[in-house]
């Protein structure tokens, strides 16, 4: 809970004590030498969301967010389980990262303008594309976000989320409460105990909340709006680049091995294949992975390790019910457009 | 006391002669100088340079700098504020205000309510009632030994257990007890008010002014003339005039149900009465036992004497023994309430909008964590120091005075 003090306090430490990171020497990144010493990639993921980031009853995080982390620690490391999780709330992250605690951050995080111009972070790509939704009680009978004038509505406090429903309410000259707690557990069982009329976050994660409800979530609904834009993505630390561009085609990578049906059932046969693309992205032709300064199968180890793109969906996000929709390939009717592998 | 005794405590410390300062090392004063600025001296070129190192480092992590997101529209709801507030339009200079706001709204009334339950519990202790003294001594040992963080969320939960808006509680007229909150209904505040409250003013002033012309006239006849009736005058019947001489305006807002919850009237949040509750509960625990050793360090002899002298024994205890206990436990009892004050930010685990929330949200929607932990700070130290002042002042003036 103090937490965000500890990492400013970590942050202001750091920016006392050390001059701007020096130009290494090893690979000309900073973060992959540090990845690489360390044996381990940390990654910074949510205190525990369904489909995205959870630990399951081995205590192994799974979810969306989790596999894309795994996904870059394939890739910089060959090895997807050299990888340690460090959970995070919504207002301690961004320090967090600021400060060195993690090297990437991969929890529904959503991309903005504001974030980038002032936290001297960046996004990597967009892992998730998602909105801001509502849920209420089924019992209350509320049908529409319109209908929740004078509404008090539970939130995590320093998100994106509390910004966009502040707007949202203004513009629709309607009233709210905002009840406002950091820890999600707490926010939810807040809400369950009738504190809020609503409770407001990323759809998907009302989605996960809806499911770790398990017989009750038929007593929760989702109204059908969603009133914002929150494209979720990867966050890296700004000034290297060469990370930033191994984090970022990770993603692509996989987004293109979907396109090009490479699985990890298949990826051993496929480096056989004929087809340029796809001996490009699996580095059995060309060097494009070792001029990004990873190995140049950094593909195989990603596929083989998580799957591509829509392996890794069925497998976290899929069984919350959750449609592929605006998240499928493009060719598909959907937003993800991984750029050319050339 | 005739003129040729000197009571050497009563008279000035005789000081040595006064010597110029001479520009010699062995001269102590001029050494005592050269000291003080050379370590004034480090320490400033210490902060100079750390704080120059951060903006540098800052500025190369491209991490936004400068308190000019104080100006800027805060964008972040907030539940309860004291003075207006609006997403769209107020800053986040305005944002922290009502965070200050709210932690001193917490710290105030916690510390008044912890004090006096406290007092009451210190001295049920020692009570000759021995059901008495059980229940205030299990009160203090279970109290003190919970974490306070954990009674905050017991209290806050506890308080959601409330029915819903629509089967709330509707103990009088106009008071409503739900999961959202205590309503009660407010007085319109209309300009006569306002006048009423200063004729109140002026009121105090006159009771103060007729009781100390009571004690003087006390102490002259040993007659002491009774000071209530005129204080009600004061306090009550002056104000209450003007009041209606202005019109007599009164005008209630009842609460009322309409749709999700109440509209009208004014609210105690779940959230605030939680925090107030769970530190005012948890603090007095310690307060009593502060106030227990301050009486029992009031030697029995006072307990005797004016036993002697016929007093009863309550009057014993508000005329002999607490004025004496104070001594004893003003100084113990500062650090409690700075607890207290400290303790406040736990509000965060229970949504309540204190100064740490608001900052921590702040930091966290304008990526500047450092401004905004130094605004943190600097509310705790100001509300520290104003406590620690005020109850030192307090403490100069009840300490003993020996004659
Ligand atoms: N996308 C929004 C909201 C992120 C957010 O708070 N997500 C929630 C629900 S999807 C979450 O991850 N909570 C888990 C936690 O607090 O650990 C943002 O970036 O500000």
């Amino acid at each position: 809970m103090k937490r965000h003090i500890l990492s400013g306090a970590m942050l202001l430490g750091a920016t006392l004590a050390f001059a701007a990171p020096a130009a290494a020497q090893g690979s000309g990144s900073a973060t992959i030498d540090t990845i690489k010493s360390r044996g381990m990639l940390v990654c910074g993921v949510s205190t525990g969301v369904a489909g995205f980031s959870l630990a399951d009853s081995k205590g192994v995080v799974q979810g969306i967010d989790a596999d894309t982390c795994r996904a870059v620690a394939a890739a910089v490391l060959g090895d997807v389980s050299k990888i340690r999780f460090v959970p995070l709330n919504t207002t301690n992250r961004f320090t967090a990262l600021q400060a060195g605690e993690i090297d990437l951050l991969v929890r529904s995080t959503t991309w903005t303008l504001g974030r980038e111009a002032n936290l001297g972070l960046l996004f990597a790509g967009i892992n998730f594309y998602d909105g801001t939704g509502f849920m209420v009680k089924s019992a209350s009978g509320v049908k529409s976000v319109k209908e929740l004038d004078g509404a008090t509505v539970c939130v995590q406090p320093g998100t994106s989320t509390e910004l966009a429903i502040a707007d949202y309410f203004r513009l629709n000259k309607l009233k709210f409460t905002p009840v406002l707690i950091q820890d999600q557990n707490e926010i939810q069982n807040t809400y369950l105990a009738g504190r809020c009329d609503s409770y407001s976050t990323d759809a998907s994660g009302l989605a996960a909340f809806r499911f770790q409800q398990g017989p009750k979530a038929e007593e929760q609904v989702l109204l059908p709006e969603i009133i914002s834009k929150e494209p979720l993505g990867m966050m890296v630390r700004k000034g290297d680049d060469k990370f930033f561009d191994v984090v970022r085609w990770t993603l692509f990578a996989m987004l293109q091995a979907e396109e090009s049906g490479v699985t990890s059932k298949n990826v051993d046969e496929m480096l056989k294949s004929t087809n340029p693309d796809i001996r490009r992205l699996l580095g059995a032709e060309g060097d494009l992975g070792k001029a990004m300064g990873v190995d140049n199968k950094f593909a195989v180890s990603i596929i083989k390790g998580v799957g591509n793109y829509a392996e890794m969906w069925d497998r976290t996000v899929a069984p919350l019910g959750i449609p592929r929709g605006i998240n499928n390939l493009w060719n598909k009717g959907g937003l993800h457009y991984p750029p050319p592998i050339r | 006391m005739s003129g040729a005794v000197i009571d050497p405590r009563q008279a000035p410390i005789r000081a040595a002669p006064k010597k110029a300062l001479s520009l010699s090392w062995s001269d102590p004063r001029f050494r005592n100088i050269v000291w003080q600025v050379v370590v004034l001296g480090t320490v400033a070129l210490i902060v100079w340079y750390l704080v120059q190192n951060t903006t540098r480092n800052l500025a190369a992590r491209r991490i936004a700098t400068g308190f000019a997101f104080l100006g800027r529209t805060a964008g972040i709801p907030i539940g309860e504020a004291l003075i207006d507030y609006d997403p769209s339009i107020s800053t986040y200079g305005r944002a922290l205000l009502i965070g200050l706001l709210n932690t001193l709204k917490v710290a105030v009334v916690g510390v008044v309510l912890a004090t006096i339950l406290g007092t009451l519990l210190g001295i049920a202790r020692l009570s000759k009632n021995w059901l008495i003294a059980r229940l205030s001594a299990i009160y203090v040992e279970v109290i003190r030994d919970l974490p306070v963080l954990l009674q905050l969320l017991f209290w806050y939960t506890a308080l959601q257990g409330l029915p819903t808006p629509k089967n709330s509680f509707h103990p009088l007229p106009g008071v409503f007890l739900s999961n959202r909150g205590i309503k009660i209904p407010v007085v319109e505040w209309e300009t006569p008010f306002w006048w009423a409250l200063a004729a109140f003013v002026v009121g105090v002033i006159g009771t103060v002014a007729w009781s100390r012309s009571a004690t003087r006239q006390q102490e002259a006849t040993g007659v002491r003339p009774k000071v209530w009736p005129v204080a009600l005058g004061f306090l009550v019947g002056f104000p209450v005039l003007i009041w209606g001489a202005l019109g007599a305006p009164f005008a209630v807002e009842m609460p009322v149900l309409r749709g999700f919850n109440f509209t009208g009237g004014a609210t105690v949040s779940p959230e605030y009465s939680a925090l107030t509750l769970g530190l005012v509960i948890y603090t007095s625990s310690y307060i009593a036992e502060i106030v227990r050793s301050g009486i029992l360090a009031v030697p029995t002899g006072q307990w005797e004497a004016a036993g002697a002298l016929g007093m009863r024994s309550g009057t014993v205890l508000r005329k002999i023994v607490l004025p004496q206990a104070l001594r004893v436990i003003i100084p113990p009892m500062t650090s409690q309430y700075l607890n207290l004050t400290k303790n406040s930010s736990l509000a965060v685990a229970i949504g309540y909008q204190d100064i740490v929330s608001i900052a921590s949200t702040t930091l966290n929607q304008t990526g500047q964590a450092i401004e905004g932990i130094a605004a943190i700070m600097l509310v705790y130290l100001i509300i520290s120091l104003s406590i620690s002042l005020l109850m030192n002042w307090y403490n100069a003036r009840i300490a003993l005075v020996e004659r």
